[in-house]
């Protein structure tokens, strides 16, 4: 059984998940709207578990993948509890722009 | 032929990501952070590792993006239209910093050896019947606890976005 390594090297999978990071970093910055913020983060974690994916792959060790399963299961909290607090802040400020929270700088 | 497969899909994946950030409409940014996720399920299938590949597909296009989808929807966010920053400083910034990390990050990568020996990549490792003596053995704690963190989160969820009578 030949294995996907003999073909791609190990460093274009850690190149795909830098750029989906840094993507999703930027994402972060720029946008004002909270859901995209969010949706960027999802993005950054995203890469975090293709680059432990590649690597328990290439070193035929399965801990990589269980672990990337307790990182799904953490976002998927982190979601409902983000998007939770997200439509408490739509109801009272009638507003999903960061800017309308600048008060917590203070 | 696996090679071809592979830079279609990560293409697939930076395009997708990259119109996830950009797009105004925040409908847009969620369907094509699914089309990213998909790829990512396709690129998972790929290294062997079926049991991931799927469990990202139920959880992250199915339950995830669900979410974000219903929530645009209930809060009508697809007709608001300024959602990147206004300081074209910070907006610059941004941008700068993101192709900066790319980057420096890169150019490190690239310039490293990495340290590890390549184990046995058998189409094994990846299967359910593995994955699922590993949970349930060494990693049994850990299960137990993130589903009691599942359900803080499902009470915490319910008892933050209930209308106070």
């Amino acid at each position: 059984m030949e294995s996907i390594f003999d073909v791609i090297p190990l460093e274009h999978f850690v190149l795909l998940s830098l750029l989906l990071f840094c993507i999703g970093m930027a994402g972060v910055l720029l946008r004002r709207n909270m859901i995209v913020v969010f949706m960027s983060i999802e993005l950054m974690l995203n890469a975090v578990n293709l680059l432990a994916v590649a690597f328990s792959s290439y070193r035929g060790d399965p801990g990589g993948q269980v672990f990337v399963f307790f990182v799904m299961v953490v976002a998927a909290a982190e979601v409902a509890l983000g998007l939770g607090i997200l439509v408490m802040i739509y109801r009272n400020v009638k507003s999903v722009d960061i800017n309308a929270l600048h008060q917590l700088k203070w | 032929m696996d090679q071809v497969i592979f830079y279609i899909l990560s293409t697939i994946a930076i395009i997708g990501a990259l119109s996830t950030v950009v797009s105004r409409n925040a409908m847009y940014s969620v369907l094509s952070l699914v089309l990213t996720f998909f790829a990512l399920a396709g690129i998972y299938l790929q290294l062997n590792a079926e049991f991931v590949a799927i469990v990202h597909i139920i959880v992250y296009a199915g339950a995830i993006m669900v979410l974000f989808l219903f929530v645009v929807m209930m809060l009508n966010l697809n007709t608001v239209t300024v959602t990147i920053r206004k300081n074209p400083l910070i907006k610059y910034l941004a941008v700068l910093m993101g192709i900066v990390m790319a980057a420096v990050l890169g150019f490190a990568s690239m310039n490293t050896a990495l340290p590890i020996a390549r184990g046995n990549t058998s189409a094994e490792v990846g299967t359910v019947k593995v994955l699922g003596k590993m949970l349930f053995n060494e990693y049994l704690l850990p299960f137990e606890l993130i589903s009691v963190l599942l359900i803080a989160t499902m009470v915490g969820v319910i008892v933050l976005t209930k209308k106070e009578e």
